[in-house]
């Protein structure tokens, strides 16, 4: 979903700036409060695995792949705003090092898949565990819904950007993107419960951490 | 006991940069959008090129420049975030202190 320049106009790179770097200043200032001896291997390793998982990219229907975003995974695991630092240091690194993503579309990217994923995956998350009950099954369904939902959000998001940007009408874009990514979402949502079992099974006190 | 968990969990990472040579190239699901509704085209190309698309200059074999990119991203990532999250702790220790 890394949007390449020339997709966006200057008012929706300039907007999606504007509002990504906000929210980035904002998660370092959360983080500056909260974060533990704990936290700082498991932030590295998820910036790690999210960009690992990146490159994996799985065939869907139709000639289309996809790969993970995996807000998801982060933000459930150490809270929206450590979500926000470490998805946006991974798309500075794709876009600078691989030309992963545009330059000029880094706002908008790390508006999509840092912000609105992170924060929509935490709070659908913790919305469907508080349903379903803190146990082992709440959480992995709480984990595959959060995680599919994140994709769903970001590529609307991604959607209304191109739209906004005139490059093509809402009602062609808007179901063209959910569509897609809907089928992308699935394989984010058994990678991400993949990944939290795993962590569940053998370092349990990790989702213990508190979240930032 | 406890290093050797997040040994474990970075070779993990490693491992999956050195699968990645399987991963599907079909276009991804924003290309696939652009090309199927006709905006592609107003892509444009990067300014400026450092490892584009995955490939670790200088390494021609096709698999294995991509399993070098990946390794090379993992470990950059690794070390950055984590002297961040270090640097962004030890400011809190320092605004107590002072």
């Amino acid at each position: 979903m890394h949007i390449p320049d020339g997709f966006l106009s200057a008012a929706a790179v300039g907007t999606t700036y504007v509002i990504s770097a906000g929210g980035v200043a904002n998660a370092v200032r959360v983080a500056r409060g909260k974060i533990g001896e704990k936290h700082i291997p498991l932030m590295g390793i998820l910036a790690a695995f999210v960009f690992a998982a990146q490159m994996l990219n799985f065939p869907i229907a139709g000639g289309t792949s996809g790969h993970i975003i995996g807000a998801a995974l982060v933000a459930i695991l150490l809270g929206p705003w450590a979500a926000v630092i470490i998805m946006s240091v991974v798309l500075i690194a794709q876009s600078f090092i691989f030309q992963d993503g545009g330059l000029l579309a880094l706002g908008a990217n790390i508006f999509n898949m840092g912000i609105i994923a992170s924060f929509g995956s935490y709070y659908l998350y913790r919305l469907i565990n508080s349903l379903l009950g803190n146990n082992r099954r709440g959480k992995l369904v709480a984990g595959f819904v959060a995680a599919w939902g994140s994709v769903l959000l970001a590529s609307i998001a991604c959607a209304l950007e191109l739209a906004l940007s005139g490059v093509s009408p809402m009602a062609v874009v808007l179901p063209a993107m959910g569509g897609v990514y809907a089928l992308i979402g699935i394989g984010e949502g058994f990678i991400t419960i993949a990944v939290l079992s795993m962590v569940m099974s053998t370092r349990a006190d990790l989702l213990k951490l508190q979240r930032i | 006991m406890n290093k050797k968990w997040w040994l474990m969990a970075l070779v993990f990472c490693l491992v999956l940069a050195t699968i990645s040579p399987l991963a599907s190239s079909s276009p991804d699901g924003l290309e696939k959008v652009a090309e199927d509704k006709g905006f592609i085209n107003t892509g444009g190309e990067a300014t400026f090129e450092v490892a584009a698309g995955y490939i670790f200059p200088g390494i021609e074999n096709e698999a294995l420049t991509t399993i070098m990119a990946g390794w090379l991203g993992i470990l950059a990532l690794f070390t950055i975030v984590y002297g961040l999250a270090w640097l962004i702790k030890s400011r809190k220790g320092k605004a107590t202190t002072e």
